[in-house]
């Protein structure tokens, strides 16, 4: 099990209940480490109130284009992406760069 | 109330070479460019975003010293950078400009009073002087009314139209010649290829133009984001924390420009470097200047004249006049009467004729939108 922090920002918010900032705890079954991957399954399994939403933020079977990853600050294409280890306290950010010019 | 985005607490154990920024290779690269896909610290980022833009301001001669600025802002993401990188550029290399919000009120209740909150705390933050204008007082008539008079699908048509005059209106009663806009590289390449796909080759030129000037009109337009990406606006305005507004808009944009604007960010997941190369190619589309018709005389490789001949001819369709003024409002204008005031007489006259169907007034426009949706003029 692993504890992080998982932020919707630049109006994402409002795919899970208008809250920008979400204190999580995710498991696996297997035991293995929870990824970014795992994390991404338990948003849109638990925290997507509308499953109409789901499509703002996946498309293709990964997050949208035009939405901002970032874990721990660093823009996740440098860190792995869906493979990214989680630690307990790590911050992944979820920000859309389409909302609101 | 603004939420800033948390810090991480979880420092990286063992840094690696390769995860070093390749600029000042003593950091932790935090982002990848898509311009050129360096990865770069946060500082380095800082550094090289504010450069690149002050290279842009000075290559182009956008200001000149003494000069009165205006910055339209919107509290949205763009243009709150916007103002806070002039404020920071103006005081680091002394341009010597003099800086003003310039906000318009389009009246949309739930998004642009939410809105105005932001940019009247930008006003603070920034410490820069803030002027308002509404639809209300400039055309008498709200977005909320518009739209329930001529419907949600030709909401975007209307207002930006009328933002656009408002802006000028608002300098112009500021004493202000120049207004600065948040258009970053993605709006630009999105707009030439809406052009492009739309067959609209006379806007082509003008839409990758940094500074734009209607003949006769004393206020100029410019654009200092035009080389930077959204991604990294967006990149800028986290890592710094800054205060912006992103709710969508009550009124969601035309499907045209929403689905080119999708295109744009599929080809930029694939492709990043494809928004500038757009820009590029924009640019390098020049018009070829007019030519008087001439006879095509007869001979065994005439029907490529004749096409050419046809292509002149057509063109002529498209041109663009500049210079006129509107007769009613004196706004500039290529036709007789400007467009707003030809926008604004339409809704004159469906509003006369709904006031006898409807008589209960709803507060936001949801309410006798479903009703009045169908209506157009
Ligand atoms: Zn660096
Ligand atoms: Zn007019």
């Amino acid at each position: 099990m692993v504890k992080v922090k998982v932020e919707f920002l630049g109006g994402l918010d409002v795919i899970v209940g208008k809250e920008r900032i979400h204190k999580v705890e995710v498991t696996r079954d297997d035991g293995n480490a929870v990824n970014v991957g795992d994390l991404i399954d338990y948003i849109v399994a638990k925290m997507i109130k509308e499953k109409n939403d789901v499509e703002v933020f996946i498309d293709n079977g990964s997050i949208r284009p035009g939405i901002l990853t970032l874990i721990n600050d660093t823009d996740w294409e440098l860190e792995g992406e869906k493979e990214y280890e989680l630690d307990d306290g790590d911050v992944v950010s979820f920000t859309s760069t389409l909302h609101g010019g | 109330m603004f939420v800033a985005p948390s810090d991480p607490t979880n420092k990286v154990k063992n840094l690696k070479l390769s995860q070093l920024c390749e600029l000042c290779h003593s950091r932790k690269a935090i982002i990848k460019r898509p311009k050129n896909l360096q990865k770069i610290c946060k500082l380095c980022f800082f550094h090289v975003f504010e450069t690149e833009i002050h290279n842009t301001i000075v290559d182009n001669k956008l200001f000149y010293r003494g000069e009165k600025v205006a910055v339209g802002a919107s509290g949205g993401k763009d243009s709150t950078v916007l103002a806070c990188i002039l404020k920071l550029l103006n005081e680091r290399y002394d341009y010597g400009i003099e800086l003003v919000l310039l906000s318009i009120d389009e009246g949309i209740v739930g998004y642009r009073d939410h809105s105005l909150a932001t940019v009247k705390r930008n006003q603070q933050q920034y410490n820069l002087p803030l002027e308002i204008f509404s639809y209300q007082e400039l055309y008498n008539w709200t977005m909320d009314e518009i739209v329930e008079v001529a419907g949600i699908r030709n909401s975007c048509t209307y207002c930006g139209v009328f933002r656009r005059q408002a802006l000028d209106r608002g300098a112009a009663k500021l004493g202000i010649k120049h207004v600065v806009t948040g258009h970053n590289a993605d709006d630009m390449a999105e707009t030439v290829l809406m052009n492009i796909l739309r067959g609209d080759v006379a806007r082509l030129e003008k839409s990758t133009a940094i500074m734009t000037t209607s003949k006769g009109s004393p206020i100029k337009r410019s654009k200092p984001f035009k080389y930077s990406y959204q991604k990294e606006i967006v990149l800028y305005a986290h890592y710094k924390k800054l205060d912006y507004f992103s709710t969508e808009c009550s009124y969601a944009p035309e499907a045209f420009r929403g689905t080119a604007r999708e295109l744009m960010k599929n080809l930029e997941a694939i492709r990043p470097s494809c928004i500038i190369d757009i820009i590029y190619s924009g640019e390098g589309l020049v018009l070829k200047p007019k030519k008087p018709k001439r006879q095509t005389v007869v001979t065994k490789n005439s029907s490529k004249k004749m096409k050419e001949g046809n292509n002149t001819t057509s063109a002529k369709k498209t041109e663009f006049v500049d210079g006129n003024r509107c007769e009613k409002c004196g706004y500039l204008s290529s036709n007789k009467i400007c467009k707003a005031c030809m926008l604004l007489e339409g809704l004159e006259n469906s509003r006369a004729k709904i006031s006898i169907e409807n008589d209960t007034s709803a507060d936001g426009a949801a309410k006798t939108l479903r009703t009045l949706e169908n209506l157009t003029f």
